[in-house]
């Protein structure tokens, strides 16, 4: 018998007496998201947070970067003067690159959530992983409430990261830490019309 | 009641070690209060949080009772998406499995997300014995590596050091791994932790495959989930040309929408924060993003065993949050090596007795007896294990293991004292004889010389002239 | 409404007089307790330590015992709980099919003593005075097996003369745990240790629970160490009043006696 057939007949057995597999998801009403709370919630990450018009939006985006190489996805809504286009570039390649922008997909006010699904505007995962700065322009709009408000508008077969504040560890003491592998730095920019 | 107990001899002896490590319990103390504290104020927040327990348990339930059809449609649907698909009976095949993949790519190192799972099979050790190094990311994991450590508890394997201990650490054992810390490395967490980005950084940059667990896998989509805090995870989960997976077959979930209740449940429980900084998922290859080589390797290792189980089998449900562990006096005292188990505390006293079975080896045996029933860990447990209940049961289940033929001698004493205990509370009459002997008991005790397990830290009580039951009939409850 | 006192097996041996405070508190409420004779133990040591059929014999003569009576009200959250929560998973594997059908009926009529009197009999001043300083300490089954919630706060409250202190990390367990105290003994003590060592920090006099078992446990540690803090039950608080006041030596635990030893 191959493992595989071997392992369903133990799993068939173990569970003939067990009870039957419905249950029920809890209610959820949705709430607009309120884009006070998610600002609130994601300066508590020791992220920096700010709002801006769509007006001043590359203004912002140039201050955010000032001074550092950039690289930014294809189809990113906003002009970075001297940024790199990302056309796959090395994992090796990116380690020499100060800051990254990008969009993103949904934002949970909740829990201070910011979520890509790395899309146009978003780019290939390494991009928003290497460099040690992350720039993420949050449209008011994509604001939601809660976690389930966010997955259900999240498609599960494209790469979703999650992302709560800059990296940071609870491993020593299990005191919170900022700053390990992720982007040290995380810059979320909300832009309200 | 003397020596001869059943469970006696493994946890107990190991417990009574630990104990003695004051600077292990200093470390202990500190760091699950810290961590109470902050899980105690994010799940105050929740207004139906119970509710979202409820969910989660039924959610697990479910998916348990029908877990073949979730695996069948979980392995379906990886197929599809590009991955390719192994399943491992026990922990040999799975190492097998992932030594045999790294192989046919001729490479001599991964690197690796933290994972229980392949702690659980012990994949570092097999892979080093075929020459291929077994890096872990994660810093409590790196900790572990570098001081040639064991873990101690789920989330934070390294929970048993201090900052000044892994400074230590950092300091001697670095070097030879890699990049060598600064000389004039503090104790600073946050310096630690830039510490350990830059060792291993290079070690992203240049590793062709990774090592990963995951927390959830869902059936209907072929998603799998992996949480977590440094970005280690993102950095294995993405940068390497192939990726494994060791998921061990209760992780499935049976829909995407299902993640929202976990995705709540999990951090708040875990590290005592509203959402952890990263939470990756992936489904198959994505073309041009990542990994362009996929591998899932669905567990058994007992965890069938466990589902055949009817009380146990909720602990099937656990995802591995450790929030039973950090309030659980026993484990704040004693620290996860006691258990002997890459899964300590409350749900590792359940766990490993359920996946290998009781009344083979002592220390197994002991493990549900490792619990003084407060409770603790059920009133915190996200998908409401109750891991009471399930310890009681075990205990019962080492008794019987040992029912018929000749006990074994550590439990003779009490098997025999059990027993007369049961004929003495069938009859009233035989108990109030008894109790005359615990009151001529309770004074021989004071007046003992020796120290007993009780007397030798604990005063006993003074014995009363007569019992309740003798005062009721001597004075017709007190109206005479 | 016919009232049974469950006293349990280590009261009857070991701590009769919470039982004649239990039946003094009780009267002095208009309860009529009544004491059936045949009554043993709840059976909870055994099935706590993985012996479910020699536990039989102890749920059989409870069920005989308790089995006419409306209420069984009892001095202990871990009985109680025992009786709720054990006895069908006892009677269960007996394959009994009478002893299932008789453990229907009695446990849940089986009330822990605050759960009784705030739920059943509607009152949290039972006319008691006790002028000490007092701290308290939620035991674990009570907490969080019954759920009794703050019950014996309520009751507390209105003794007149009680001065209650908050115990620091009272929530948190006593390390007895039944035989646990005893298969585990250093993890046991350690963490009674850290119980008494928070006793001590309240300043209080007595310290006060809801079961003799783990007042045994933090009581035995607290004479080891000569702290001058004695342990009461609760019971025997509510039951005192001015006119008859606890008439208990100030220490309920006696120091072993080491005189053998030429030390
Ligand atoms: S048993 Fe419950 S509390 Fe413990 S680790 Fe598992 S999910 Fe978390």
């Amino acid at each position: 018998m191959t493992a595989r057939d071997e392992i369903l007949a133990r799993v068939r057995e173990a569970t003939t007496a067990a009870a039957s597999g419905a249950y029920d998801r809890p209610a959820h009403v949705r709430t607009p998201g309120s884009v006070d709370l998610f600002v609130e919630r994601v300066e508590d990450y020791q992220a920096v947070v700010e709002r801006c018009s769509a007006a001043s939006l590359s203004d912002r985006v140039q201050a955010a970067v000032e001074g550092c190489s950039v690289v930014v996805p294809p189809g990113l809504g906003v002009e970075v003067p001297d940024a790199v286009v990302d056309a796959g570039l090395s994992a090796l390649e990116l380690d020499q690159v100060d800051a990254v922008v990008t969009e993103a997909t949904v934002g949970i006010a909740e829990t201070g959530t910011i979520v890509l699904d790395h899309g146009p505007g978003q780019g290939r995962r390494a991009i928003t992983l290497v460099p040690d700065r992350h720039v993420c322009i949050v449209r008011a709009d994509q604001v939601v409430a809660d976690v389930p408000d966010a997955v259900a508008l999240l498609d599960p077969h494209r790469p979703l990261t999650w992302i709560s504040g800059p990296s940071a560890t609870s491993d020593i003491e299990l005191s919170r830490v900022e700053g390990v592998h992720g982007p040290r730095n995380l810059h979320v920019i909300v832009v309200e019309d | 009641m003397t020596a001869t107990f059943v469970g006696m001899p493994p946890f107990p002896t190991a417990a009574r070690a630990a104990l003695e490590d004051t600077q292990l319990r200093h470390n202990l103390a500190h760091a699950t209060g810290t961590i109470r504290d902050k899980r105690a104020r994010v799940v105050a927040e929740v207004e139906d949080w119970e509710d979202l327990r409820t969910a989660g348990a039924a959610i697990k339930d479910a998916t348990l009772a029908n877990l073949e059809q979730h695996l069948v449609q979980l392995e379906a649907r990886l197929l599809e998406q590009g991955a390719v698909v192994h399943w491992a009976r026990d922990a040999a095949e799975a190492n097998r499995i992932v030594a045999g993949i790294a192989k046919s790519h001729a490479v001599d190192e991964v690197v690796k997300v933290k994972s229980m799972v392949t702690q659980e099979i012990g994949l570092n050790e097999a892979l080093a014995l075929e020459g291929i190094a077994a890096w872990e990311t994660d810093l409590a994991e790196l900790i572990v590596q570098l001081g040639d450590d064991l873990p101690s508890h789920i989330l934070v394997p390294a929970i048993h050091r201090n900052r000044a201990e892994i400074r230590q650490i950092f300091l001697e054992r670095m070097a030879a791994a890699g990049r060598p810390a600064p000389t004039d490395l503090t104790d600073d967490p946050a310096e630690l932790a830039s510490t350990a980005r830059l060792h291993l950084r290079e070690k992203f940059l240049r590793a062709r495959m990774a090592v990963s667990g995951a927390n959830f896998a869902v059936a209907e989509t072929g998603t799998l989930v992996v949480v977590e805090s440094e970005g280690n995870g993102r950095m294995c989960l993405t940068l390497p040309e192939v990726l494994v997976s060791v998921v061990g077959i209760e992780k499935v979930v049976p829909t995407f929408a299902d993640l929202d209740v976990f995705l709540r449940l999990l951090p708040r429980s875990s590290t005592g924060e509203r959402m952890n900084p990263y939470t990756s998922t992936w489904t198959g290859v994505t073309p041009g993003d990542g990994p362009q080589e996929v591998h899932v390797v669905l567990l058994d290792n007992g965890r069938t065993r466990a589902l055949a189980d009817e009380v146990g089998r909720q602990a099937l449900r656990c995802i591995r949050c450790s929030a039973c562990l950090n309030v659980c006096p026993v484990y704040e005292r004693v620290g996860g090596h006691a258990y002997g188990s890459v899964y300590p505390g409350p749900i590792g006293a359940i766990l490993n007795p359920l996946m290998h079975g009781v009344g083979e080896d002592a220390q197994t045996d002991s493990l549900p007896y490792a619990s003084s029933l407060c409770g603790a860990c059920y009133e915190v447990c996200p998908v409401k294990i109750d891991i009471p209940s399930v310890l009681v049961d075990l205990r019962a289940q080492v008794v019987d293991a040992h029912r018929g033929g000749v006990p074994p001698v550590t439990h003779l004493a009490e098997a025999v004292a059990m027993k007369g205990v049961a004929a003495t509370f069938g009859s009233s009459r035989r108990l109030g004889f008894a109790e005359r002997l615990v009151r001529l008991g309770t004074g021989v005790a004071q007046r003992l010389p020796v120290a007993t397990p009780w007397t030798n830290a604990r005063d006993v009580p003074k014995g009363p002239p007569e019992s309740f039951r003798a005062w009721w009939k001597r004075t017709d409850g007190g109206r005479r | 409404m016919r009232v049974a006192l469950q006293v349990t097996c280590i009261n009857d041996a070991l701590f009769p007089d919470t039982g004649k405070a239990m039946v003094t508190l009780l009267r002095r409420l208009g309860v009529d307790v009544e004491f059936p004779a045949g009554q043993t133990c709840c059976g909870q040591p055994m099935v706590n330590t993985g012996y479910l059929d020699e536990a039989v014999p102890a749920l059989r003569s409870f069920v005989d015992a308790f089995g006419g009576y409306d209420a069984i009200v009892t001095p202990s959250g871990s009985c109680a709980g025992s009786a709720r929560h054990q006895h069908q998973i006892v009677a269960r594997r007996s394959g009994d099919a009478g002893l299932v059908a008789a453990v229907e009926k009695t446990a849940p009529r089986v009330f822990e003593l605050t759960e009784f009197l705030v739920d059943q009999l509607g009152v949290t001043d039972v006319g008691a005075s006790f002028p000490h300083a007092v701290t308290y300490h939620p035991t674990c089954h009570s907490l969080r097996m019954l759920g009794v919630g703050d019950r014996p706060r309520m009751l507390l409250e209105q003794v007149r003369g009680l001065r209650l202190v908050d115990l620091p990390a009272a929530e948190e367990c006593c390390g007895f745990g039944g035989t646990f105290a005893m298969k585990n003994a250093d993890t046991s003590i350690a963490m009674g240790s850290d119980k008494a060592r928070h006793v001590r920090e309240t300043g209080a006099e007595i310290l006060v629970a809801g079961d003799n078992s783990c007042l045994m446990h933090i009581g035995g540690l607290l004479s080891r160490q000569r702290s001058g803090v004695r342990t009461m039950h609760l019971a025997e608080i509510l039951a005192s009043t001015e006119a008859a006041p606890p008439t208990v030596a100030p220490l309920s635990v006696e120091p072993v006696e080491t005189r053998g030893l030429a030390l």
